[in-house]
């Protein structure tokens, strides 16, 4: 797989989708590729988070260990999501742990260049800003699901 | 110091100076008779005077002068007139063998004197160094002592073969031709002198501008290395501070006043030639004119005017040459001013303090009393202070940073002096101890210890290193040399020591000989928490296994065991290198080499010119698709890189081409656009890229299964191929074979760390740390880190690093009292804490002094006394 596929699969991403083919490729080449094997581990909760991963390939588990020390898959990350990219910009340890559910290809985005690449590319940190958005949309969903339920239980 | 040049000069050389003047008297009457055996020649047996009817001539007969009583010594030879001829003519041939073998071992002698003295006052100069205390030392800019020591008294070096002899010898002869003159014909006589005179004194007098000048001359050059220095020392701040233009500009103004005083000596020099030149050529004016009136009017017969004129031609020559010395005296004698001016320190340590002794351990400690200690400005850090440091005993000094302990502890090492009051060890003032005993029983590490550009190792034992202890082991004309080389040493005035001689004290150390050295210091470096920096040194280092063939083989064995280790992994994460096989995670170049270049002819940057390799390319027919390769790489990096500012950091981590060459090769690819073909500049620079490209790290798709069977081919060949001569320069990859020019870890991985694998890294320092830990490897490779070199200043290493390598150092030394004045401020609190941890339980029953942090804790000293505005706050 080389650069050109690389920026062929971060297009089929919709929010890339737009973006210039030399930034495209700019991205690409200041990122590693990986490959992980069903049940390789993306990021482990707990290290400092020194990286972010756009999955290209495969479909990854976010995993929480409970505090009597059971795994817990709290959620799925589908083909072309981006993770990762909060403790990079907290930098704070990584909250959970990443496995691949099925053989994943991901690109990882080494810190300096994440924040490199949200200074000089726009369209960059716009795509970042609309993940989180929709993240906290979903969690906001979630919460007030959770709300309900909990003042349904009263 | 002697403070005159001529001075100095006459002490130190004044038998020398004799034997060199002596010489060239008894060299005189040789010279003379060659000047006098041509005209012999010519009107002798050529002209044939005295000759007439074959009749012989008398030669080389030998008569005491008149007013010796004229007595006839050898009545001489009867000779014919081609006898004479060739008896003279190879008499004229010995005498300028004799002539120039005097002038030979004249000039020997003069230039060896000068070099000796040159050498002594070198050493003079170092020395004195040596001896400033510490408030001159900080006053002293090292680039402007370097200049003096190594430029300034070069000069001064060839002057001093001239210094006694030249005058001696012009003068001589200026006289000679004077007195000719003067008995030929008074007046003209005079008029010669009179000549000679003004030269004598109008000259120096313009010249003594000049003489300034040069002086200012060689400041402003002094201050310019100074501040040459300083801009080096400085270079990271100038740029952290973007001050690069200041200091262009400063240099500006001090290259243009050099070169506006550079000028004006220019001028005026050439004035005084002009002048000088003039007065020359008047005097044969007033011959002409006065000595031809005369001869005129019959006072002066032509043939006297005509000596006189000849004579005159041989004075100038000399009084110019006697005027140069003069001047060369002069600027000899403003250099040596110069320079000694700046080494003539108000006091200096006394010699003796120097004094190569063994002191014994020290007994009771060190006492202060009533001391004072005040800073440049005269502020007091210590304001009559009293307090003991018994030898055995752990002591903190404590309170708020600033308040006297940092001066208190500088003070009990030596490092400052009391204004007042006393430092008093074992009952001795501390100024009247050499420095044997407070330099080898008291260690002292300050904030920031000073650190050789020499290896770890050798700055571990720096303080070991305080007399010889074993003469060199030197045989049969190695003694001999070596014993020359000294006496000649002595000759000069340097030092008695040795400097190869066995300098390591190793009882001190605490082991007993060089094999157990490594072991010993690796405690030390382990005590100041530097033993996993210094294996990591190990491992990124390199090693002749020559030096230790075991370790070689002890490292293949590990090369073996990380193998089997990695391939057990689900996952690889090593490529080996494989003679017979394309290494991917490598770049294509040391796929095409498949080894580690020694020296610069096979490096990176270099094998697109390097001739072997072009030559290979052209045979195998690879320098078409590589170049194409290049090309396409320089494309995307052309494409993706050109909308980037200069500095983007993205340049220097991911970029092949530097900021300042994209313009380069976005020309170059619009020329090949245009189907213009490339030079050969242009063609390195392209097959440059296509080296450095490796397919899985940079995944740009320009590496097909084909071509890398292609480069695999041309790997053999060029193998197979390569001359003789050139094998030395490339350490080929060969797994059964320690690799010397790869590092050690690159020896144990043996191949590449495969781009993409997740946690590689931490999965190869996994099973690196197993393989060490299983085959004991661990220590030869501490051992080949202690190699390391420290860089210039010990910049190689981080502050971290340094300042625990200086508190290592201290702890080598094993000292009676181990003085930590703030020297591991740079490691954060929990560090701090347990370096203190372990050297305090290291050092249970010897001396500790150590100053605590505010909030530090205190509770493993036998003693703490606190201080606070220069006085003792409490004590317990």
């Amino acid at each position: 797989m080389s650069i050109i596929d690389e920026v062929e699969a971060l297009r089929r991403i919709p929010y890339f989708a737009t973006m210039d083919s030399a930034k495209l490729k700019l991205l690409a080449f200041a990122s590693h590729r990986l490959q992980l094997p069903l049940g390789g581990v993306l990021c482990r909760e707990g290290e400092p988070g020194d990286a972010a991963y756009i999955l290209l390939e495969g479909e990854a588990e976010v995993v929480v260990k409970t505090d009597d020390g059971h795994d817990v898959v709290v959620a799925k990350v589908p083909k072309n999501a981006f993770i990762g990219e909060i403790a990079v910009l907290r930098n704070v340890p990584r909250t959970a742990t990443v496995v691949a559910a099925s053989p994943i290809t991901a690109l990882k985005v080494g810190k300096d260049a994440f924040f490199q690449l949200l200074r000089d590319v726009p369209q960059f940190a716009l795509e970042v800003m609309r993940e989180l958005a929709e993240r906290l949309e979903d969690t906001t969903d979630r919460l007030r699901e959770a709300q309900g339920r909990l003042d349904a239980g009263k | 110091m002697e403070r005159r040049l001529f001075t100095y000069i006459w002490r130190h050389s004044l038998r020398e100076q004799l034997r060199i003047i002596a010489l060239i008297a008894l060299s005189l009457p040789f010279y003379f008779l060659s000047l006098n055996l041509p005209k012999l020649i010519v009107n002798g047996p050529i002209q044939g005077d005295g000759f007439a009817d074959g009749a012989a001539r008398t030669y080389y007969a030998v008569a005491l002068p008149d007013w010796l009583g004229g007595v006839r010594l050898f009545d001489g030879l009867d000779l014919d007139r081609i006898s004479a001829l060739f008896a003279l003519s190879f008499t004229f041939l010995g005498l300028v063998c004799i002539n120039g073998l005097f002038k030979y071992r004249i000039n020997v002698l003069k230039g060896r004197m000068g070099e000796r003295l040159l050498r002594r006052l070198r050493y003079e100069l170092v020395d004195r160094v040596l001896r400033f205390y510490p408030a001159r030392l900080r006053r002293t800019k090292p680039a402007e002592v370097a200049s003096m020591v190594k430029d300034e008294v070069e000069p001064l070096g060839g002057f001093v073969g001239e210094a006694f002899a030249t005058p001696a010898y012009l003068g001589g002869q200026a006289l000679t031709a004077v007195i000719f003159i003067m008995l030929q014909n008074p007046l003209l006589g005079l008029v010669a002198v009179g000549i000679v005179s003004i030269q004598a004194f109008l000259i120096p007098y313009l010249r003594k501008p000049i003489l300034a000048l040069g002086r200012q001359r060689q400041l402003t050059a002094r201050e310019l290395s100074g501040r040459v220095g300083e801009i080096v020392d400085a270079a990271a701040d100038i740029q952290a501070n973007d001050t690069s233009n200041w200091e262009r500009a400063d240099i500006t103004r001090r290259l243009g006043r050099i070169y506006d005083i550079r000028f004006e000596i220019y001028r005026r020099k050439f004035f005084v030639k002009f002048l000088n030149n003039f007065l020359a050529q008047v005097t044969p004016f007033f011959f002409y004119a006065v000595g031809g009136y005369y001869a005129i009017m019959g006072e002066l017969s032509i043939g006297q005017l005509v000596a006189v004129i000849a004579a005159y031609k041989d004075l100038p020559g000399p009084v110019k040459e006697l005027l140069d010395w003069y001047l060369d005296k002069q600027d000899a004698q403003i250099k040596y001013e110069q320079v000694v001016e700046q080494f003539a320190a108000e006091k200096l340590i006394a010699e003796d303090m120097h004094a190569p002794v063994d002191p014994g351990p020290l007994k009771d400690g060190i006492e202060v009393r009533e001391a004072t200690v005040a800073d440049d400005t005269g502020a007091r850090l210590l304001d009559g202070v009293s307090f003991t440091i018994p030898a055995a005993a752990h002591v903190a000094l404590a309170g708020p940073n600033g308040g006297g302990k940092e001066a208190a502890a500088a003070l009990i090492a030596r490092q400052a002096s009391a204004r007042s009051g006393a430092v008093v060890v074992d009952g001795q003032p501390i100024d009247t101890l050499p420095q044997a005993v407070t330099g080898r029983r008291i260690a002292y590490v300050g904030q920031d210890a000073y650190l050789f550009g020499v290896s770890l190792k050798d700055n571990l034992l720096y303080g070991l290193r305080n007399q010889p202890r074993r003469d060199a082991m030197r045989e049969g004309p190695a003694a001999a040399r070596a014993e020359a080389r000294h006496a000649e040493d002595r000759q000069a005035g340097n030092a008695p020591f040795d400097a190869e001689a066995d300098w390591i004290d190793y009882s001190l150390l605490g082991c007993d000989d060089v094999r157990g050295l490594d072991a010993c210091l690796m405690r030390f470096v382990a005590l100041a928490g530097l033993e996993n920096d210094v294996f990591r040194f190990g491992l990124q280092g390199r090693f002749d296994p020559d030096d230790a063939p075991v370790v070689a083989e002890r490292l293949l064995q590990a090369r073996a065991l990380f193998k089997s280790r990695e391939m057990s992994g689900d996952v690889d994460i090593v490529e080996p290198f494989d003679a017979q096989h394309y290494n991917n995670q490598a770049s294509i170049g040391e796929n095409l080499l498949f080894g580690v270049a020694v020296g610069p002819a096979y490096a990176p940057d270099n094998l697109a010119r390097n001739r072997t390799v072009s030559h290979l390319l052209d045979e195998t027919g690879l320098t078409r698709p590589l170049f194409e390769l290049g090309r396409g790489v320089a494309e995307t990096m052309v494409e993706i890189f050109r909308g980037l500012p200069a500095d983007h950091p993205f340049f220097a981590q991911f970029s092949f081409i530097a900021a300042a060459d994209l313009p380069y090769f976005e020309q170059l690819l619009a020329r090949l656009t245009s189907g213009q073909p490339p030079s050969a500049e242009q063609r390195a620079r392209v097959l440059g890229l296509a080296f450095d490209y490796s397919e899985s790290r940079h995944r740009l798709g320009l590496l097909d299964d084909e071509m890398r069977g292609r480069l695999l081919s041309a790997r053999h060949l060029f193998n197979a191929r390569l001359p003789a001569h050139e094998r030395p320069k490339i350490a080929f990859y060969d797994a059964d074979d320690y690799n010397e020019a790869a590092s050690v870890e690159d020896n144990i991985l043996f191949g590449r760390i495969v781009y993409g694998a997740p946690d590689a890294q931490m999965r190869i320092e996994q099973i690196l740390q197993g393989v060490i830990a299983e085959l004991g490897l661990k220590d030869d490779i501490a051992r080949i880190g202690l190699g390391f070199h420290a860089g210039a200043a010990g910049k190689r290493l981080t502050p971290s690093q340094r300042q625990r390598l200086a508190l290592a150092r201290a702890l080598v030394k094993n000292p009676d009292i181990l003085v930590v004045n703030g020297a591991l401020a740079v490691l954060d609190p929990q560090a701090q804490a347990d370096i203190l941890g372990r050297v305090a339980g290291a050092r249970a029953g010897r001396g500790l002094v150590w100053t605590l942090s505010p909030g530090q804790d205190s509770a493993a000293f036998d003693r703490v006394i606190s201080f606070e505005h220069g006085r003792i706050a409490g004590a317990a």
